[in-house]
């Protein structure tokens, strides 16, 4: 039955009628070309967009929540309003303690300080951290190492700093690990440098020293800046927050309604958001790309459909030479299927040239908001089966029609 | 060759029928050259198309060559056209996209034959009508006598039983008219069948046999001496 798929003279048949109404044809194709085009397009601009995410937020658990201390708004058990709020140690160890879904709690601390190295000087934040900082948050390393167990316990004086303070306290090409520079008038070994991060989770650090270090020369005691809550992802961050802060206004004795006494900000509520627009936007687009796709599918229905009804007369003398009805219907769906699927290739050429335009001007370096668009040969694939199945079902209704009329009628037609 | 027996056709318009054919009874022999004349509705044109089974006779019986025909389904009357029967037509029905040899061998195409043996048996045909140099032509760079060769080389292609011809010189000049006929003439003297609708009483009389209709129904069947049409040529 398939056998003429194969034979010589279908395909000149198919390509005799094309060429002898080349713009009829062309303009048939446009429609299906330019839905393919938009499905390529914008499926690998999302792929793009959702690649570009990922690498920012990649480095991050997202699923987190960050909290700290302000001033109490109502009075509560003999205290006045207004008292100023402090996160304690002991507060972190109770939370990570209780609170259900907790993956890990991390303490930050933070405040400026003057860096001296050489005879360069400048003001930059400085951050008391845990090694632990790293899995929630994690450094891209240039030189060196981050803080370790070892350097909390022995508070060493060592300090992991950024390209940036590199840049302006040491020479070019200057190897840093390894070199002294003087915090506050305190000597610090450099261990490391660390690349700054496109997107800051919280307010960014410029040098991170060792926790422990940290409180002995701020004389910081147990008091803490603030800090990042992860949850599993397997919990709600939404509600792990709400937990952690009735627990740590229990702790703190706290009116339970006071809103204002800690002040948070939601990680994973901010990703959800974006997450889900990139969601939405895959949705639309093969939405978007299905639909059009179907409108030039039926474009080409449509046109052939005039087609056959213009040459009513040439399928009449066909068939009075001998043509079966059936050899005239398998010859209009050849005819169907042909164009979709040469529209349909040409949609993903010229689609995946769009792509490789988007990569060329949108998609290079490390600020990209479209990072390396592409489509999967799956969903290429899937989408010229779909031409096929759509390109022989709405075939089958000008063919059809072409053996509607009587040879004799289309004979008379003029 | 061809039998046919008591042959009724009516065609409904509306809520009225149409009666068009009432009981024709026509017999042509191997070799005959037939001219089947009338005015306008006289049924000449129905008789042709249910001869050459682009229409289906309500009544009556129909036997070709042996064969009878009757329970035509599309596809059976379509190998039949392709087997037995060969049309021309006044219009020429020449495929304006395809050329002059294209055309000819497009019959042979629906007979299943390979594209070697099309293009061998369309030129021998093409140079029987004398435009073997007209090959690659399409039909609109070819002039009406021409064209009208073409569509008889294509109706020979297929070898057929039983020509057809419905007004092939009404669309021609006198000249050219008698050019085409000459050459129809010629086919006959060859020994087929020819059967044509005309209502040019030259025309006819360039025929062997010439068919009256009125009103459905054979007013008169009578054999007449041939013109030639080299005499006029």
């Amino acid at each position: 039955m398939f056998r003429f798929l194969f034979d010589r003279d279908t395909w000149q048949e198919v390509f005799d009628s094309f060429s002898k109404n080349k713009l009829r044809s062309i303009l048939t194709m446009v429609g299906v070309w330019w839905g393919v085009l938009l499905l390529i397009g914008l499926l690998g601009s999302a792929r793009g967009l959702e690649n570009s995410f990922n690498r920012l937020f990649g480095d991050f658990a997202t699923n987190s929540v960050f909290i700290w201390g302000q001033n109490t708004r109502k009075p509560f058990k003999g205290f006045q309003e207004g008292r100023r709020v402090r996160l304690t140690l002991t507060d972190v160890k109770k939370v990570e303690e209780n609170v259900e879904g907790i993956e890990f709690v991390v303490p930050r601390n933070q405040r400026t300080a003057k860096m001296d190295r050489k005879f360069l000087s400048g003001n930059f934040s400085v951050a008391g951290d845990l090694p632990l900082l790293d899995k929630v948050q994690k450094k891209k390393l240039k030189h060196g190492r981050f803080i370790n167990e070892t350097d909390i316990q022995t508070k060493r004086k060592v300090a992991v700093i950024s390209e940036d303070i590199y840049k302006q306290l040491f020479e070019k090409d200057e190897k840093a690990v390894g070199e002294y520079m003087l915090i506050n008038g305190i000597n610090f070994k450099v261990i490391g440098i660390f690349k700054t991060s496109n997107v800051s989770m919280g307010p960014s650090s410029d040098v991170h020293i060792p926790f422990s270090t940290f409180q002995q020369i701020f004389n910081q005691g147990d008091r803490i800046g603030w800090i990042m809550v992860t949850g599993k992802p397997e919990y709600s961050i939404k509600q792990i927050e709400s937990d952690a802060k009735l627990l740590l206004k229990n702790l703190n004795r706290i009116h339970p309604d006071d809103k204002r006494a800690f002040g948070s900000f939601n990680l994973g509520g901010e990703f959800a958001k974006v997450t889900g627009f990139l969601t939405g936007m895959q949705f639309l687009t093969w939405f978007v790309g299905i639909a059009t796709l179907i409108a030039g599918v039926f474009a080409i229905g449509n046109i052939l459909l005039i087609t056959v009804k213009e040459r009513t007369k040439e399928i009449g003398v066909r068939r009075a030479l001998g043509a079966t009805p059936f050899e005239i219907k398998r010859q209009i769906v050849v005819e169907a299927v042909f164009l979709t699927i040469i529209a349909g290739l040409l949609g993903i050429i010229s689609g995946g040239w769009i792509l490789i335009l988007l990569n060329h001007f949108a998609g290079q370096g490390a600020e990209a908001v479209i990072v390396n668009p592409s489509v999967s040969i799956i969903v290429v694939f899937i989408a010229l089966i779909i031409l096929v199945i759509l390109g022989t079902l709405i075939g089958l209704i000008p063919a059809f029609k072409a053996t509607s009329v009587k040879p004799i009628e289309a004979l008379r037609e003029e | 060759m061809l039998k046919i027996n008591a042959l009724h056709k009516s065609y409904k318009i509306g809520d009225s029928s149409l009666h068009v054919l009432k009981g024709i009874d026509l017999s042509v022999e191997e070799g005959e050259m037939v001219a089947i004349m009338g005015s306008s509705g006289s049924g000449k044109s129905t008789l042709l198309n249910i001869i050459g089974m682009l229409d289906v006779a309500d009544t009556g019986e129909y036997i070709l060559d042996g064969l009878p025909i009757d329970n035509l389904t599309e596809k059976k009357a379509a190998v039949y056209r392709n087997k037995f029967l060969g049309f021309i037509f006044q219009s020429f029905n020449l495929i304006n996209y395809k050329n002059a040899l294209e055309n000819v061998a497009l019959p042979l195409y629906y007979q299943g034959l390979n594209r070697k043996k099309r293009q061998e048996l369309g030129m021998f045909h093409l140079e029987k009508v004398g435009l073997a140099d007209w090959s690659d032509h399409l039909p609109k760079e070819l002039s009406g006598g021409q064209k009208q060769r073409v569509a008889i080389a294509r109706a020979l292609a297929a070898n057929p039983k039983l020509l057809l011809a419905d007004e092939p010189t009404g669309a021609l000049d006198t000249k050219t008219s008698y050019e085409i006929m000459e050459f129809i003439q010629q086919l006959n003297d060859e020994g087929k069948t020819i059967l044509m609708v005309t209502h040019e009483e030259d025309i006819a009389n360039m025929c062997k046999r010439i068919v009256r209709l009125r009103d459905g129904v054979i007013m008169e069947d009578k054999k007449v001496t041939q013109v030639r049409a080299s005499a006029h040529v």
